[in-house]
């Protein structure tokens, strides 16, 4: 399933424009920090308003010719740079947020699955100011797994971690890739996660 | 230790007070989180008008409700001929008189607790599924509950001392109207009660300082909470 990606959005004095096709597989978008990769995924997640433009996954169009779906509707998976986890929720209630929002038919993964894949079946009763930085970023993909997407958005979900944590991840990322075949859309300003991880590399200029 | 009219009042304070800060919660939410969130033409003077009762001479809120509620006021007549209801020199005018007090303390609380939250966890709740209200109601508004929990304690500690427009607006009329700040004054009006109204001050500070505490206690959960967040 392709995500086509054709947006232009003004910030201020500066102009966002993107357009690329991404296939199956982990499509990086690359460049400089503040050169408006996280906008771009924003955009796609409906967080953000192109000023023109389209946002298509496969046949299914989520901004363009009329159509403006609003996050909810969309069925993009976000994974943020912060995990950005709900704080007044355990990790159980984090992961099942999502996932009970979804209608079934959506679903492809249960809980059961999602905490094997992850190794976090001893986190579940933690809440989330109590996980580390690599646990809290394990939470925040199996939540947005389990919420049933079509494809995922991950926005450096590596810059806050040390050197051993970040190999894990990646190696969770590249399963994801390869195992469970979930199209992903991947933001960075590092040479060598891109090198390791991409599939297919989109050049963001600032 | 108090005597049964001493109680009476007591518990007449308490109604007044509970009556208020409940009716006044949702109007004063719906400010809170209007001044919080949105931008809209007119703001800095709702934001004006919502603070207006802090600054006001009680005295002249008070008169302002008498013209309005009384029986030949707009709200008067309207509540009198559609709902038989008369505000004027009754318990529940007092209750009024008491929640437009508290309504700026109550907005300013939860306006701070409502611009606490993080905005980027309604997006992430967003990309979950979650449309705007289930959002509201499973991530906003546990958010900000610190926030308004403190502002009902703080909103009914203003009620229970509510003097000035309470007496103007409904009068002092024992067994009705006649709150603590009310009885005191009273008390002190007749020589004699000075024990009585002893009694009752030391009640009222009891109860102001009690709420001042748990209000104190409140807000400081919701920033250690975030300070073990790492905000």
């Amino acid at each position: 399933m392709a995500i086509d990606i054709d947006v232009t959005k003004r910030r201020g004095e500066r102009v966002i424009a993107a357009r690329f096709v991404a296939e199956r597989g982990l499509t990086a978008l690359f460049g400089p920090s503040g050169a408006g990769k996280t906008s771009i995924l924003n955009m796609v997640a409906g967080l953000l308003r192109p000023d023109s433009g389209h946002i298509r996954i496969g046949a299914r169009t989520l901004f363009g010719s009329g159509v403006d779906l609003p996050p909810e509707a969309r069925r993009v998976g976000y994974v943020f740079q912060d995990g950005r986890l709900f704080p007044h929720r355990r990790v159980r209630a984090n992961l099942l947020y999502g996932h009970d929002l979804a209608p079934p038919g959506d679903r492809w993964m249960g809980l059961d699955e999602a905490v094997d894949f992850l190794g976090i079946g001893g986190l579940l009763g933690r809440w989330p100011h109590s996980l580390s930085g690599g646990e809290a970023q394990r939470v925040a993909i199996g939540r947005a797994l389990l919420s049933g997407p079509e494809i995922l958005l991950m926005d450096e979900p590596l810059s806050s971690l040390d050197a051993a944590r970040r190999g894990e991840i990646m190696t969770v990322i590249e399963r994801i890739r390869d195992e469970l075949r979930l199209p992903i859309l991947y933001v960075s300003h590092d040479r060598a996660e891109v090198d390791r991880l991409a599939t297919q590399v989109v050049m963001v200029e600032g | 230790m108090l005597s049964a009219e001493e109680w009476g009042i007591v518990s007449l304070s308490l109604k007044v007070g509970g009556v208020a800060v409940l009716a006044c919660l949702p109007l004063a939410f719906a400010l809170a989180w209007l001044l919080a969130r949105r931008a809209f033409p007119g703001r800095v003077l709702l934001d004006g008008i919502v603070h207006l009762p802090l600054v006001l001479p009680p005295v002249v809120t008070g008169w302002l409700l008498l013209i309005a509620f009384g029986p030949m006021g707009p709200a008067g007549r309207w509540l009198e001929s559609w709902f038989g209801v008369t505000l004027m020199f009754r318990w529940t005018g007092a209750a009024l008189a008491a929640a437009i007090m508290a309504l700026p303390l109550m907005v300013r609380a939860m306006r701070l607790s409502i611009e606490g939250i993080d905005r980027r966890l309604e997006g992430a709740a967003r990309t979950l599924g979650a449309g705007r209200w289930h959002c509201f109601w499973t991530i906003s508004l546990p958010l900000a509950l610190p926030g308004v929990l403190a502002a009902l304690v703080l909103g009914f500690a203003r009620s229970i001392g509510e003097f000035g427009a309470t007496i103007t607006f409904v009068s002092n009329i024992p067994g009705e109207t006649r709150t603590l700040p009310l009885a005191i004054y009273s008390a002190l009006q007749v020589p004699g009660s000075e024990a009585t109204a002893t009694r009752l001050a030391l009640l009222s500070v009891l109860l102001s300082l009690g709420a001042l505490l748990l209000s104190e206690w409140l807000v400081r959960r919701t920033h250690g909470e975030r300070q073990a967040r790492g905000d």
